[in-house]
């Protein structure tokens, strides 16, 4: 999957928890889930469980403790989807 | 842990507890009660003549219940407990009938997930005649406060 594709999934999936629509709109790889998109710890968890239902993988701790970027979620989906 | 250390190990003091006794509880779900002492200070202003128990408070029932007793006694055991609760992060209740001084009440808690440290759960509080006052879901994440503090 490309990373076009990715950040377009990422974004819909995003949505419904982030405060800040200005850096919703303008996401790209190097925008943070917490400082730009002001999303709280809570609804990081949603955002994972999300993601693990939407490309049918499971996120680790160690990878979930990793995931406050688009950068970092990227990586992980891509490791995830290859590794099946 | 049983129903009884739960309640030992609840982070709250006399005058913000609402949890009377667990009646039953496992890592899906649990289930207490609650009795609305009619002297609480807080029916002389809601409302003016009319006390009806707030429903904050109601969901505050059901979250030290709910959520706080079952993320207790899933995450931690008598030697772990102490300073050991969960930070409300989210509600969304319902409400339908009043609940006046000196009912009781029952609060039924069903896990939705707890995972990376939030505890999500479908929550329903219902009054003496079993009949739903309000329900929806409530999360919070696990927290540990010092416990020196």
């Amino acid at each position: 999957m490309d990373q076009e594709t990715l950040i377009a999934a990422i974004k819909e999936i995003v949505k419904p928890y982030t405060k800040n629509e200005e850096a919703l709109n303008n996401i790209s790889e190097n925008t943070d889930f917490v400082n730009d998109l002001q999303i709280n710890s809570a609804n990081l968890v949603d955002i994972i469980l999300d993601v693990e239902e939407k490309f049918n993988i499971v996120v680790d701790n160690d990878s979930m403790e990793r995931m406050l970027n688009v950068k970092a979620a990227i990586e992980i989906i891509q490791s995830k989807l290859a590794g099946q | 842990m049983t129903k009884e250390e739960v309640l030992e190990c609840l982070p709250y003091g006399p005058s913000f507890l609402f949890v009377d006794a667990l009646d039953h509880i496992d890592n899906e779900g649990a289930t207490g009660h609650y009795t609305f002492h009619p002297e609480m200070e807080c029916y002389k202003g809601h409302f003016i003549k009319y006390p009806v128990t707030p429903g904050v408070l109601l969901t505050e029932v059901m979250a030290q219940i709910g959520l706080v007793c079952l993320g207790i006694y899933i995450t931690a055991d008598m030697e772990t407990c102490k300073g050991r609760s969960f930070a409300l992060t989210s509600s969304e209740v319902h409400f339908r009938l009043p609940v006046f001084p000196g009912e009781k009440v029952t609060v039924i808690s069903e896990k939705v997930y707890f995972r990376f440290g939030k505890l999500k759960c479908k929550v329903k509080l219902n009054n003496s005649e079993g009949k739903e006052v309000c329900s929806g879901i409530i999360s919070g994440m696990i927290i540990t406060r010092p416990t020196n503090a």
